[in-house]
């Protein structure tokens, strides 16, 4: 990967970072305060669902989703964070170890 | 800060430096000079952009593809900087400065709050502790090599979402705020196989529009 590449990845990374810490100080943001952290939420949310269950555009296989399905049921119930995040790795790990891709 | 967000934060830092060490690890058994991994890790910093550039290099396919899939990767970084602007109010350094620490971790971390002080410090803490984590565990992977190179037996890619799962989950206590995220995240789990990665995830906020709109509008009514 030559320099080049790195560089513009770094500057349109950083871009995309700023822009909204930026934008605050031109515009009210306070007044959109609610839909933006809404938007956030859904962004997470997103991004939690299919991180757990795609590599890419491919299906990542049932261990990950199964892990991260116990890890959604335990945070549903309140257990302590580091449980939850400890579980996922757990049943994932377990369920690799047992054969299931 | 309470002892409780350190110590998450802490869980956090060592699930992403296990992933950082495999992230060196791979890149130089790819073949790559040093220099590439470790000043992606300081420049880019963004884990998940990271591997998916490297992927497309070391599957042989050419630097514009690796940095445009990234690139695409990383656009959610642009709405996540508008919902947690205000903790970077102040002087224009700690914009700057401070932009760069903005991670999927950093931003799930400051949502959990509520009051500006410990906004600004779930932030910052969290933050600063990934971007010194992870290059160390970057370059700790890069010279020790192979030792960890398949995070995967140990289930250390269940650990992001469930990361993102357990930090997100307050917010969507509330009912409304649940069924606008659940839409969302079917949108973008329908739309996976057919898009290229990055963008359902961004669609998502885009189809909750709508839902959005209207709840707004009933509050204000």
């Amino acid at each position: 990967m030559p320099l080049l590449a790195v560089l513009v990845l770094a500057a349109g990374t950083y871009a995309f970072r700023v822009a909204g810490p930026l934008a605050a100080r031109r515009l009210d943001l306070e007044r959109l305060r609610g839909p933006l952290v809404g938007a956030a939420v859904v962004l997470l949310l997103a991004l939690a669902v299919t991180s757990a269950v795609a590599d890419g555009q491919e299906f990542a296989g049932w261990a990950r989703p199964a892990g991260v399905a116990v890890a959604a049921v335990l945070a549903w119930r309140r257990a302590s964070f580091v449980v939850v995040v400890s579980a996922a790795a757990a049943v994932t790990a377990g369920l690799r170890l047992l054969g299931v891709p | 800060m309470d002892r409780g967000t350190l110590r998450d934060i802490g869980l956090v830092s060592v699930a992403d430096a296990l992933v950082g060490v495999s992230f060196g690890a791979l890149a130089l058994a790819g073949g790559l000079p040093l220099w590439v991994p470790v000043a992606m890790s300081v420049l880019v910093f963004a884990g998940g952009a990271q591997f998916a550039a490297l992927g497309v290099v070391l599957a042989g396919g050419g630097a514009v593809t690796a940095v445009v899939t990234a690139l695409v990767l990383n656009a959610r970084l642009l709405p996540f900087g508008l919902a947690t602007a205000d903790v970077l109010e102040g002087r224009p350094w700690r914009r700057l400065v401070g932009a760069h620490l903005l991670t999927d971790e950093s931003v799930a971390f400051t949502l959990r709050h509520t009051d500006p002080r410990q906004r600004r410090l779930a932030y910052w803490v969290c933050g600063i502790a990934l971007f010194v984590v992870w290059n160390l565990a970057v370059l700790v992977g890069a010279y020790a090599g192979g030792v960890l190179e398949d995070v995967n037996a140990l289930g250390l890619d269940a650990a992001f979402p469930a990361v993102l799962l357990a930090l997100v989950m307050p917010a969507l206590a509330e009912r409304r705020t649940r069924g606008i995220a659940l839409v969302g995240a079917a949108v973008a789990l329908a739309l996976t196989p057919l898009l290229p990665p990055g963008l359902p995830v961004l669609l998502a906020p885009a189809a909750a529009v709508p839902l959005l709109l209207r709840a707004r509008r009933a509050e204000t009514s």
